[in-house]
């Protein structure tokens, strides 16, 4: 209990850290000491998937996102360039959230314990899905058409971003070209830790069916290391008309709607699995799922194509 | 005082916390953190429920954390469409504000 | 938990999966077959919104579908009852409509992808999916991963031309938009916390008027409020509708914009129709008039003639909200309730038709002139007379004049305000029409007037654009002629609601 106690003094010390920060770069590394930090609290509250997804895409992905775009926008936190509000909008605003910070705690302590649960029926039907991690089973089980039109949804932020290119750098590259000296530590350092991390990525999205882990988290984990090959000069990013980038991106969504398809004709339903084979169609949704989104997370940190292709 | 009701007071200052700096800054870089940590904050409160659901066996109940982990990866992807758009806005104007211009 | 999965539940599957899939094609076969593709999958889903219209009105019963087979609380619903139906059709022909207006601006060459057009039908497929996800979705954090993908479709749509203008729209748009879902979210995990579902059907029958509920749907509903871009959350609109490129601009005043109320009239009337809320109910409606006379006014002050017809969406807006107040009564099945409820849905469907329209027809105005300035309209309603029509016919509903699909909604509003006895609503929607009359005649008195010198086009106009322009304008029309009472077809599925209205 003193432990918790500790951890949210120190949670809630970095976020108003993060808030009240006046340096751009200095709120965003508060971010990311924020993200470890719930992982953390994630880990206390008996829900290790979580913490893993919290700390692979919060601190490692937002974080390098957010980092990157605050010292590209540096140069705006120039003098007087944005007006600050008033004092007294400052206290108006203040009072507002104090009072939804109090009514939220309020019904907090109000809450239900133990609260209303899924988790028997979630273990109840979980022979069924071929899984023994419950988490996995009501993502790629339960509510298998939330997972897959979030696959949809992260594609579609990634259009988006792709959409922003200038036209005349359209079909090109993503992001600028990193050139990092061969010989200096930022190479020797991806060199040696890309692999493994690819290879630890791999095993968390393998061991997810059974252990906390799963495609999102390797996913991330991928995602990740292909940044930091990136940022080293060791891969550069393809132009984004090449088909088989495309193809990598849809893989997974595509299959996905496939096997569900197939599920109206094997098991009598849009995203059913007949019980005999679930372990297996689940894993052959997985396998391409963490794939595509692998790629579309790192392409997502990449940002729009700005060299042009070339021709 | 169970755990898990504590670190959903935690939650609670944090949406409040996060609230004030999604008002109060106006540059969107530090709008966008700052929804960041609103999002923390109430997948923290899905992860309290979570926690307050534990039976069966299981540590927690794990339809809420499933969707806290789909919900994670659509904040990131907010995240990402965002600062995309504000770089480009910056590449366009040489300024990353939303002050109107009319 | 009533009944199970009905025949034809299939079909609410097509619905989302059709579109989406058409997207993640063009995506990979990238420019050129975009818009093929694109016109392939509209009139295939056309058919499919006919058909589950033509079931849910046969078998005078909600269509249900448990995806994966697994029953609501542990797994997810769809289901389509007589409003979803009306809103699966009317967005898909809007879709139809819009695209094959679009076909002109965002051809796509032959040889090389040019990144506007790709962009645009990926988007356009989108959207369509998304929105007949919250359409049929009966879960709570699925209509959220709905709305999310909604909004990252929607939002590409306003920076297409990447402007700084339409950048910083876009931008604002998204943060709203996501303070919106961040919003919704909080209401939702309050909502399971004391429930343990997610499910509408269910929630509907377990919620109890206890803080938590109470939290949780005034949560929910300002989230739903700033994506609906209802006063006084309303600033990012007018800046992004017309700064989006025109197709764009009528999808998102059309049918991107209704989807937040489509769930708000979820979560008042279906999820918590027991809970007391006459008081928040008329907080509602006050920000709806507020809206409907700050957007009248606005729009009348205006010299860009899209940034008029946005203001004027930020006052339609108003009108929807209006029905709340109006139709949540101490006994449900009340016939004026029932008739302001009608009154609303029906507001949304015409009012999408006929923005839409005027939306099209000032971008092929915009197209002809090089420019959209109001004051140099002169001598545009003699060189295009069927656009300047469409876009007349499209005031009508605005203004609620009939015969128009507005006037009925709004009639509707008039006669529940006063039956009821809340008169200042029929004030409301007076001056509402009063002042919609005056920024539509603005228009169409200086488009009608005599140029000083012959008008010579940018461009010339097809007559087939100007031809869908008008069929959509003459839907918002042909809805005027649905009988003043409240329609069956909408209250199929609604069991408290007595269908013998006013007669």
């Amino acid at each position: 209990m003193a432990f918790d106690i500790g951890l949210v003094t120190l949670v809630l010390g970095v976020a108003a850290w993060t808030i009240g920060a006046r340096e751009t770069f200095a709120a965003v590394v508060g971010f990311v000491a924020y993200g470890l930090l719930l992982a953390l609290v994630w880990v206390r509250l008996a829900a290790p998937d979580v913490a893993m997804t919290e700390a692979a895409l919060s601190s490692g992905l937002t974080g390098g996102l957010l980092l990157g775009a605050s010292t590209r926008l540096a140069r705006t936190d120039g003098p007087a360039a944005i007006e600050k509000p008033s004092a007294i909008m400052r206290l108006a605003a203040a009072v507002l959230c104090t009072l939804v910070s109090a009514g939220l705690a309020a019904l907090v302590l109000l809450m239900l314990e133990p609260a209303p649960t899924l988790a028997p029926r979630a273990m109840a039907n979980i022979a069924a899905t071929g899984l023994s991690n419950p988490v996995t089973a009501v993502l790629m089980a339960y509510r298998a058409i939330d997972t897959l039109l979030e696959t949809v949804v992260l594609l579609l932020a990634l259009v988006g971003v792709w959409s922003l290119a200038r036209d005349r750098v359209w079909g090109g590259l993503p992001g600028p070209y990193h050139r990092a000296d061969p010989h200096g530590l930022l190479t020797f350092t991806a060199q040696i830790l890309v692999p493994i991390g690819i290879l630890i990525g791999i095993y968390i999205f393998w061991v997810g069916s059974v252990a906390p882990g799963g495609e999102f988290q390797g996913a991330t984990v991928l995602a990740a290391m292909w940044i930091i090959a990136s940022m080293a000069g060791l891969v550069d990013a393809p132009p984004v008309t090449r088909r088989w980038l495309r193809l990598a991106l849809i893989a997974g969504p595509a299959l996905f709607f496939a096997i569900g398809l197939a599920g109206f004709a094997i098991a009598g339903g849009f995203l059913a699995y007949p019980e005999s084979h679930a372990k297996l169609l689940i894993l052959m949704i997985e396998v391409p799922v963490t794939l595509s989104i692998a790629t579309t997370l790192a392409l997502l940190v990449a940002g729009p194509p700005e060299r042009a292709p070339a021709r | 005082m169970t755990e898990g009701t504590l670190y959903g007071l935690c939650s609670a200052v944090l949406v409040g916390l996060g609230l004030f700096g999604l008002i109060m800054h106006p540059e969107p870089l530090r709008k966008i953190l700052a929804f960041n940590l609103v999002g923390g904050g109430v997948f923290l409160l899905f992860g309290v429920v979570a926690r307050k659901g534990a039976a069966a066996g299981l540590g927690g109940d794990p339809v809420p954390q499933a969707l806290v982990i789909t919900g994670l990866v659509v904040a990131f992807a907010a995240t990402a469409l965002a600062v995309a758009l504000l770089a480009r806005l910056f590449q366009e104007t040489g300024r990353a504000t939303l002050q109107a211009d009319e | 938990m009533p009944g199970s999965a009905t025949a034809g539940g299939f079909l609410l599957v097509l619905a989302i999966v059709l579109p989406v899939a058409g997207a993640m094609l063009s995506l990979v076969l990238g420019g050129r077959y975009a818009e093929r593709i694109a016109l392939t999958v509209m009139p295939t889903g056309v058919v499919v919104a006919v058909a589950i219209g033509a079931i849910v009105w046969r078998t005078h019963n909600v269509l249900q579908y448990f995806v994966g087979k697994w029953d609501p609380p542990l797994g997810v619903a769809f289901r389509a009852d007589g409003l979803s139906a009306t809103m699966i059709v009317t967005a898909a022909l809007l879709i139809c409509g819009i695209g094959l207006f679009a076909r002109a601006q965002f051809s796509l060459p032959r040889c090389v992808e040019e990144r506007a057009p790709l962009v645009f039908w990926i988007l356009l497929l989108t959207v369509w999916g998304a929105l007949n996800a919250v359409f049929i979705g009966c879960d709570l954090f699925n209509l959220y991963v709905a709305l999310e993908l909604l909004t990252f479709a929607a939002v590409p749509l306003v920076s297409l031309d990447g402007r700084a203008e339409t950048l910083t729209a876009a931008l604002r748009y998204l943060l709203f938009a996501l303070f919106g879902s961040i919003l919704y979210l909080l209401g939702a995990v309050l909502l399971y916390g004391a429930y343990g579902t997610l499910d509408m059907v269910l929630l509907s029958g377990r919620i109890r008027a206890e803080p938590a509920a109470w939290a949780a749907i005034s949560l929910m509903t300002s989230g739903l409020l700033a994506k609906a871009a209802l006063y006084p959350l309303h600033l990012w609109l007018p800046p992004a509708h017309a700064g989006a490129p025109s197709p764009a601009s009528a999808v998102l005043s059309g049918l991107v914009v209704k989807a937040p109320f489509f769930l708000v009239v979820r979560l008042w009337f279906d999820v918590m129709p027991r809970l007391p809320e006459h008081a928040v109910a008329q907080v509602l409606g006050g920000l709806g008039a507020a809206a409907i006379i700050f957007g009248s006014l606005v729009a009348l002050r205006q010299v860009r003639l899209k940034l008029l017809i946005a203001y004027s969406t930020v006052a339609q807006i108003g009108y929807l909200f209006l029905m709340f107040p109006l139709a949540v009564k101490p006994e449900p099945g009340h016939p004026w309730s029932t008739a302001a409820w009608t009154g609303g849905v029906l507001q949304a469907i015409s009012h999408a038709f006929a923005k839409a329209a005027m939306f099209m027809a000032a971008g092929l105005i915009a197209e002809a002139l090089g420019h959209d300035r109001i004051a140099g309209l002169a001598g545009i309603g003699r060189a295009l007379p069927i656009t300047v029509f469409a876009f007349g016919l499209g005031g009508l509903s605005l203004m609620g004049l009939p015969p128009s699909g507005g006037f009925v909604a709004k009639a509707m509003l008039l006669t529940a305000a006063v039956a009821e006895g809340q008169w200042w609503w029929a004030v409301v929607v007076l001056t509402g029409g009063v002042l919609a009359g005056g920024y539509v005649f603005l228009v169409l008195a200086r488009a009608l007037a005599d140029a000083s010198e012959p008008l010579t086009l940018l461009s010339p106009i097809s007559p087939s654009r100007q031809a869908v322009v008008v069929a959509l304008a003459l839907c918002a029309v042909l809805l005027g002629f649905i009988p003043l009472r409240p329609s069956e077809l909408l209250h199929i599925g609604r069991p408290d609601i007595a269908i013998g209205g006013p007669r």
